[in-house]
């Protein structure tokens, strides 16, 4: 069970909030081609390690969410709101 | 590399015992003989230096496509490199089912080979793999439901494969366990298809694994690639914790990791990495002579041989690599199993796992050439990798014997997703959590 601090709730069980995916991904230029679509669209990364990605909290104040989680360890190193910027931690493996 | 000189090729693996037909006859001349005359059922090969098809990931598919590129394409210069021992990954985490009911054409058809596959699989690899047709029945709850079921079967009809109608009564006549009077989710009736059912998912791997190793194909077990080794546009071999091997062709054979293995290409795949849970019940009596599943929340059942009742669900629905699954899904299944079932309400579960899904864009998966020459990937399986096995491992072999899809997953390319060809068989887009 992921516990999940909300800015605006406070920490929460993550059965609240709704898993949104990668939030690395930034909407290319409308004149970027095929290529660049493709990749914003379908392609990630997919890390096993940190990994930026948007969750909803459907169950309380129903902002979306920027989460710094670790795929294979599931802890949570930082919550911030949509807008803010937030860098990954260093990966190493596991 | 097939032009290795003879005598180097040889050294390496001086001796390969050949285990001998498997027969009734035999069983019995063991018995009488104190069992002294088994053999390994594969040879533990040490890797040589260079092979014309590398196959990273011993599992399911990757020993399959082994086996198929030594028995059907003529190809025996094959090397199967495993991190672990064989079996213990995907081919072994999963639950076992084998079914073609799908909707989308494409998918009846590659799926629909596989089942007759499994139909003749354990004379084909002399290896008794349980296969058990004992009937996958989807439940409707609401006269909706039985709608999109209907379009689904009649579908599955028209492209001459098996699916039933049932109604309340014989539902509750085939599954006298289930709760069809369930107040809030009464049973309406369910679709059967009686060709569905279970196999023995490690004697899948035992199996091809045994008839790989009969045909000349070198498994070689705690092998773990570290790197994928390119010049220019060419792959030209794997690193391993083994030592460099060097290969023509390397085939990405490894669902749930598929995306670390490409990145090491340079590749990057319109893949996500999610788990999906599994739960075994104590042992009872036979309850359950069908595959049941659930349609008023994702769960879906069976009894194995052993008396236990294997369930699974959805995914955890976030991201994973840790093949451990999380509470808020064991809880849901947990609530589903008892829904249908009140019976069962008591049954300890006495085993739990997760297994990593390789969840692709479109929820289909994906076998391919890759940007990289010589790199070929046979993943994306989502949930349906285990039944698939016998028709991945068919086509995968074609792709790499003859450099061109093999008709049956000619949609299942690569660039399908920038041609705006997905094969979305759940229709919610690029969502990998979602499928």
């Amino acid at each position: 069970m992921l516990r999940i601090p909300c800015p605006w709730c406070g920490e929460r069980d993550e059965t609240e909030f709704r898993y949104r995916g990668d939030a690395s991904k930034t909407r290319p230029a409308a004149d970027a081609g095929l290529a660049a679509f493709t990749a914003y669209v379908y392609e990630r990364d997919n890390p096993l390690g940190w990994h930026i990605e948007w969750w909803l909290h459907v169950g309380g104040c129903r902002r979306l969410l920027k989460v710094i989680r670790h795929t294979f360890s599931h802890e949570i190193r930082a919550v911030v709101g949509p807008a803010d910027q937030v860098s990954l931690p260093p990966q190493s493996r596991r | 590399m097939s032009a290795l000189p003879e005598s180097q090729a040889k050294s390496a693996n001086p001796r390969r015992v050949s285990s001998g037909r498997y027969s009734l006859w035999r069983l019995l001349r063991e018995g009488l003989n104190g069992q002294r005359g088994w053999s390994r059922a594969w040879a533990k090969a040490l890797p040589r230096p260079g092979y014309r098809v590398v196959i990273v990931g011993g599992g399911g598919h990757g020993l399959a496509t082994a086996f198929y590129l030594a028995t059907e394409q003529g190809i025996s210069d094959v090397a199967v490199l495993e991190k672990g021992p064989l079996g213990l990954g995907n081919v072994g985490r999963n639950t076992t089912l084998i079914r073609s009911n799908y909707f989308h054409p494409q998918n009846i058809g590659f799926y629909e080979f596989s089942l007759k596959q499994w139909e003749g699989l354990e004379r084909q690899l002399n290896f008794n793999a349980m296969v058990s047709q004992r009937g996958t029945l989807n439940l409707f709850h609401t006269e909706a439901q039985r709608d999109l079921f209907t379009r689904r079967a009649n579908q599955m009809r028209l492209l001459g494969v098996d699916a039933e109608e049932l109604g309340r009564n014989a539902v509750k006549a085939l599954v006298p366990l289930a709760d069809v009077d369930n107040g809030r989710y009464p049973v309406v009736g369910g679709f059967l298809q009686r060709r569905g059912g279970t196999v023995r998912h490690d004697a899948v791997a035992w199996g091809y694994a045994r008839a790989a190793s009969e045909a000349g194909v070198d498994i070689i077990e705690h092998c773990e690639v570290t790197g994928i080794a390119r010049n220019g546009p060419r792959v030209t071999g794997v690193e391993t914790t083994r030592g460099f091997i060097a290969a023509d062709t390397v085939c990405l054979a490894v669902a749930g990791h598929s995306s670390r293995l490409a990145a090491m290409a340079g590749v990057t795949l319109p893949i996500e990495s999610h788990l999906l849970q599994a739960f075994v019940t104590e042992s009872i009596k036979p309850v359950l002579d069908t595959v049941v599943t659930y349609g008023a929340g994702h769960f879906y059942v069976s009894q194995s041989d052993k008396g236990g009742l294997v369930y699974g669900g959805a995914l955890d629905g976030y991201n994973s690599y840790g093949q451990r699954g999380t509470l808020p899904m064991a809880e849901e299944l947990a609530a589903s199993a008892v829904t249908l079932f009140p019976g069962l309400a008591r049954l300890k579960v006495i085993r739990q796992w997760a297994g990593i899904m390789d969840m692709t864009m479109d929820g289909s998966p994906i076998i391919s050439k890759t940007p990289v020459d010589g790199l070929i990937l046979n993943g994306g399986w989502c949930y349906g990798g285990f039944k698939a096995i016998p028709a991945g491992g068919v086509t995968t072999a074609h792709l790499i014997a003859h450099g061109s899809p093999h008709p049956l997953a000619a949609h299942l390319g690569l660039e399908r997703f920038a041609a705006g060809r997905t094969v979305d068989e759940r229709g919610v887009g690029p969502f990998p959590y979602a499928h």
